[in-house]
């Protein structure tokens, strides 16, 4: 670990670009979910469903996702064992000094999501991969899979409810912190506009909790 | 006051240290931290015992050599004010007082509170100057320097490299310190010269004396004794970049 590829620097430009990334993955995954509340049928879902699942530029770009996760994840692995390194002894007593709350917790938060995201490729990408998915009847073109049902029969499971709502909540807090600083880390600061940034990362992570949040808890309680 | 401290004892560079407890008496709420250090001081040497070993020197606030991690703070529990400036008037009759040294790998502990900053001089051997022949002062209107960027350099150049940032970070990050040197010359006319290279020589001797790295809490500029902000990162970062790219 002491010798360093890449700097400090650079591997904190790469964490900021893969983290803004997958903000757009957030964005574009929620409002896919949110079909399911608008069209109970499951018609829209599963067609938009079929079509990220048979579309040759989404197929590819999927592994841009895959790879996309696995940079962050590994580079903030490695920045977090420096950190550790660099404090070999720690203190007896430490006050709370950070100015977002959340910016403390984010290996712990992240650690979380990485489990959350292996149970839930496990619950519906796997099943997928192995094509243990039902077929949809309603279809308007053949072999579609019903994915829709897979996703209601998963949030009929109180168990499986509160498990998502609370590692949502977990995603939340790591991107309440996670936006703004990702424009620092890239230099991207300014007195004008940090403010304007800040509380659109805020703003996003709230969006972005509360929606993913609303799909397990209305399908549950419809 | 009364008050009861902990004390972190180390007698060298190599032994293995400990919370030694204290206890103090009569202590006015008018006297410096330092100056109840003093006190203490003065009966473990009356009582045949070793004082405690902790830096200080101007005690006006700026020179940066005091330190100290007082109760979970770099500085003790105030803001804007280094260890020199803080008055027992913050903390209340009977309080028990945790006072450690900066913990940080690059800066290993010498003697009981004293730890060896030395690392920041390395940082600064590494690019934290500019090469200009020394000679007879230049005109002052000379070089026009804008306004704001004047003003911005000055704000950067207050930093005292007491190590407070490294101390208070979880990371043990020295990015703080770094920026604001940095940010000091790149924003001046004379500085920009170099500039490029200043930057990538200072975060890679930074890297290599194995600091930290930034995770953006900004813990670094609310225990600042002068205030330094974090924009001054947000400029390196984007220093180091231009530096990179060009």
């Amino acid at each position: 670990m002491s010798k360093r590829y890449y700097s400090s620097l650079t591997k904190k430009y790469i964490m900021a670009l893969m983290g803004l990334f997958l903000f757009t993955f957030l964005a574009v995954h929620l409002s896919i979910n949110l079909l399911l509340l608008f069209d109970p049928t499951r018609v829209l879902f599963n067609e938009a469903a079929h079509f990220m699942g048979t579309n040759l530029i989404v197929q590819t770009f999927q592994w841009v996702l895959f790879a996309g996760f696995a940079i962050h994840i590994f580079y903030g692995v490695v920045l977090q064992i420096q950190n550790w390194m660099a404090r070999p002894t720690g203190y007896k007593k430490k006050a709370f000094s950070e100015e977002s709350v959340f910016s403390k917790f984010m290996i712990y938060t992240g650690i979380v999501i990485f489990i959350f995201l292996v149970i839930h490729l496990g619950n519906f990408f796997v099943l997928k991969m192995q094509g243990d998915v039902p077929e949809f009847n309603n279809a308007s073109v053949s072999e579609m899979e019903d994915m829709g049902l897979l996703v209601v029969n998963l949030f009929h499971n109180t168990g499986y409810v509160i498990f998502y709502v609370v590692l949502l909540l977990t995603m939340g807090f790591h991107l309440d912190h996670a936006f703004q600083s990702a424009f620092q880390s890239l230099g991207l600061n300014h007195r004008k506009y940090m403010p304007f940034i800040k509380g659109l990362g805020r703003f996003l992570a709230i969006v972005l909790t509360v929606g993913f949040v609303s799909i397990p808890v209305i399908i549950y309680f419809r | 006051m009364d008050l009861k401290l902990k004390i972190w004892r180390q007698s060298s560079r190599d032994a293995k240290g400990k919370f030694v407890d204290y206890e103090v008496h009569d202590i006015s709420s008018d006297a410096s931290f330092l100056e109840m250090m003093d006190l203490l001081n003065e009966e473990l040497v009356e009582k045949g015992e070793e004082p405690v070993a902790f830096d200080h020197d101007c005690r006006e606030g700026i020179c940066g050599m005091c330190s100290l991690f007082i109760n979970g703070r770099p500085h003790g529990p105030d803001t804007a004010i280094t260890t020199c400036q803080l008055h027992m008037r913050k903390f209340r009759d009977g309080d028990t007082i945790v006072i450690e040294p900066w913990r940080a790998k690059p800066f290993p502990v010498i003697k009981d509170l004293i730890v060896d900053r030395s690392a920041f001089d390395e940082l600064i051997q590494a690019g934290g100057y500019i090469s200009a022949s020394t000679g007879g002062v230049p005109d002052a209107n000379a070089i026009p320097v804008n306004r704001e960027k004047a003003e911005l350099a000055m704000d950067a150049a207050a930093c005292i490299g007491c190590g407070a940032c490294v101390a208070a970070c979880k990371n043990a990050s020295a990015m703080l310190f770094v920026s604001a040197k940095v940010s000091q010359f790149a924003l001046l006319p004379q500085g920009k010269i170099e500039a490029k290279d200043r930057v990538q020589k200072m975060v890679a001797k930074m890297d290599e004396l194995g600091f930290g790295n930034c995770t953006n809490t900004y813990a670094c500029e609310a225990e600042c004794p002068k205030e330094i902000s974090i924009t001054n990162i947000a400029r390196m970062n984007r220093e180091f970049f231009k530096a990179k790219v060009s």
